[in-house]
C-alpha cells in the first residue's frame, strides 16, 4: 500500500492536499476571484466563497474554518471593500496559522484588472512556498472522513449506502472520524437510530436533531426529496432516509456536532445541518454541496459521495469519492465515478467486496491519487446564510 | 437470480434488481407475479396491502396505503404517502405510465 504523506498543519491536524484558496467575501467579488484562479487551471487552486452582502455568524464561522482547513496550504481573500463580512477577522485567523494570505480590496486596488494581476502573482508566489512544506507520515487515524449521498434512487439503499456503511465502520474500527450527515434524510430512522447512541442522553439529542428536522421541512412545505429520487422508486421521504441511513453503518454513534465543529475524538459523529430556531433563510442546504462544504469545514479530508441517478460534482478543498449504486448509471456515467456498487445489484460483487474497493479508493485519495471528479477538474462550492446555537453538552464525548 | 429482492423477512414490498416486464415471479412469494411492467430499483407488493395499512421496506415503515393494493402491484408516489411530508415528484417521470 502507498504510504499517506500528510501537510503537517500548526494545529496538528495533517492535510492531504496542499491548495491555495482564492475566496471572495461577497457576490460582488466573484467574478475577479474567479478570474484569478482562471490563470491556474490544473493546478491546486480553489474558489470558495460567500455571496452574501449582509453579516452571518455562520458564514464567518465557515469560512475561518475553510480558510484553515488542513488541505489548504495558502488563502487569497478578494473583497470588494463594502460589504459587511469581517475581512480582518478571517485573515488574522488564517495569519495565525502561520499560512500565507493576503486580501485585496477590489476599490482599494484599482478595479478589477490590477486585483486579479496582484491576485495572481500572490498565487504565484504561494504556490511555490508552499510546495517545499515538509510531509509527515499519516495513519488511518488521522483521517476525517465524510459521507453523502445525493441523486439517491431506488438502488441507493441497497449497493452504495450498505457498502459505503461497511466501509465507514472499518474506519471508525481504526480511530478515523467519520462524519454522517443531512437530519432531514433521517426522519424516520429516529428510533433505530438513537438505539445507537454512546450515552443516553445523546440518544434524545438525536431524536430530536431529527424531529427538528421534520419540523422545518414541514414549515417549507419540502422534504428533502427532489423528483428525481421518484422517478428513481423512492416513494416517501422515510423510504429514502432509510436508505441513507445504512451509510451510516453499525458503529456507536459518538456526537452530534454542527457545521464548523471538530469532533473531539475519533468515531462516528452526525452533523446536524438543519438551523435552529424559527425558519429563516430557506432551505437548509439547497444542493448537495452545501453539505459537503459543512463536513469539510469541520475536518473532512474526504467525501464519500453514493449516487444512484448520477451526480458527477466533485468539491474545492476536499476531494470526493464517488460511488455509484445503480449499474446502469454507472455505465452511462463511468468516467465520473471512482467505484461501481451497482456489481452489487447485478450480483457480480458482494457488500463486503466493495466495502474493500471503497476502503482501497480511500488510502489511495489520502496518498495523493487524483478522484474523477479531482481529474475533470470539478471544484463545486456553495455557502449561504444560516443560523445555529451551539450543540449542547449531552451532544459530544469527553475530549480524550 | 430473481429479479427482486425482499430486504427484510417482515416486508411487504420487494425491489427490482433489474427492470421487469409484467408477469415475472416475485422471490419466494408462490404464484404471485407483477401486474405491471416494473422499472429497475422500484417496489412491487408480494401481498395484498389494505388501504391504511404500513407498507414495510427495510423491515421498518416507509409510509402508508392511500388505497387498497393488490399483491404483485407498483407500489409507489400513487398508492402510499409519507407519515412525514408529502412526497413532490414529476408525474410523468415517476414511472407510472403503466399503471
Amino acid at each position: 500500500m502507498t504510504e499517506m504523506l500528510g501537510y503537517a498543519r500548526s494545529d496538528g491536524r495533517k492535510g492531504i492536499r496542499n491548495v491555495v484558496a482564492v475566496a471572495y467575501l461577497v457576490e460582488c467579488a466573484h467574478f475577479v476571484a474567479r478570474e484569478v484562479v482562471a490563470e491556474f487551471r490544473g493546478q491546486p487552486v480553489h474558489l470558495i466563497g460567500f455571496p452574501g452582502c449582509y453579516p452571518n455568524d455562520y458564514a464567518q464561522a465557515m469560512m475561518e474554518r475553510l480558510c484553515t482547513h488542513p488541505n489548504v496550504g495558502a488563502v487569497l481573500l478578494v473583497s470588494l471593500g463594502c460589504e459587511s463580512f469581517n475581512r480582518s477577522r478571517l485573515e488574522a485567523v488564517i495569519a495565525a496559522t502561520g499560512r500565507p494570505v493576503e486580501t485585496l480590496v477590489i476599490q482599494k486596488a484599482g478595479g478589477s484588472r490590477e486585483t486579479i494581476r496582484k491576485g495572481a502573482a500572490f498565487v504565484a508566489r504561494a504556490l511555490e512556498e508552499i510546495a517545499t512544506l515538509p510531509r509527515v507520515p499519516m495513519q488511518v487515524s488521522d483521517l476525517t472522513v465524510a459521507t453523502i449521498c445525493g441523486g439517491s434512487d431506488g438502488t441507493s439503499g441497497i449497493s452504495g449506502n450498505p457498502a459505503a456503511g461497511l466501509a465507514f465502520d472499518a474506519l471508525v474500527k481504526q480511530g478515523a472520524t467519520c462524519i454522517f450527515e443531512e437530519t432531514g434524510e433521517l426522519i424516520g430512522c429516529e428510533h433505530i437510530m438513537a438505539e445507537r447512541a454512546a450515552t443516553p442522553e445523546l440518544a434524545e439529542e438525536l431524536k430530536a436533531c431529527v424531529a427538528k428536522a421534520a419540523r422545518y421541512y414541514e414549515t417549507l412545505g419540502y422534504g428533502s426529496f427532489a423528483a428525481g429520487n421518484a422517478t428513481g422508486g423512492l416513494s416517501t421521504i422515510e423510504e429514502k432516509s432509510l436508505g441513507a441511513y445504512v451509510k451510516s453503518g453499525a458503529s456507536p454513534i459518538s456526537g452530534i456536532i454542527k457545521p464548523g465543529d471538530l469532533p473531539p475524538t475519533g468515531g462516528l459523529y452526525l452533523m446536524d445541518v438543519v438551523p435552529d430556531g424559527e425558519v429563516r433563510f430557506g432551505f437548509p442546504n439547497i444542493a448537495d454541496n452545501a453539505e459537503i462544504v459543512e463536513m469539510i469545514a469541520s475536518g473532512a479530508h474526504l467525501t464519500l459521495f453514493i449516487t444512484g441517478r448520477g451526480s458527477v460534482v466533485g468539491s474545492a478543498i476536499s476531494p470526493v469519492i464517488k460511488i455509484c449504486a445503480n449499474p446502469e448509471t454507472y455505465r452511462a456515467l463511468a468516467g465520473d465515478m471512482d467505484v461501481n456498487a451497482g456489481a452489487v445489484i447485478e450480483g457480480e460483487k458482494s457488500l463486503s467486496e466493495v466495502a474493500e474497493e471503497i476502503l482501497a479508493r480511500i488510502m489511495a485519495t489520502a496518498a495523493g491519487e487524483e478522484t474523477r471528479s479531482e481529474g475533470l477538474g470539478h471544484q463545486e462550492f456553495i455557502l449561504t446564510y444560516k443560523s445555529f446555537t451551539p450543540a449542547g453538552p449531552a451532544c459530544l464525548p469527553k475530549s480524550a | 437470480m430473481s429479479a427482486f429482492l425482499k430486504l427484510s423477512p417482515q416486508d411487504n414490498v420487494q425491489v427490482a434488481l433489474r427492470a421487469a416486464p409484467a408477469g415475472t415471479p416475485l422471490s419466494g412469494a408462490g404464484s404471485v407475479v407483477t401486474l405491471t411492467d416494473v422499472s429497475m430499483a422500484h417496489k412491487v407488493t408480494d401481498q395484498p396491502i389494505p388501504a391504511g395499512a404500513l407498507v414495510v421496506k427495510y423491515g421498518l415503515p416507509i409510509g402508508v396505503a392511500t388505497q387498497d393494493i393488490p399483491a404483485g402491484a407498483h407500489v409507489h408516489v400513487h398508492n402510499i404517502r409519507s407519515r412525514y411530508t408529502a412526497t413532490h415528484y414529476r408525474a410523468e417521470e415517476a414511472g407510472l405510465s403503466h399503471d
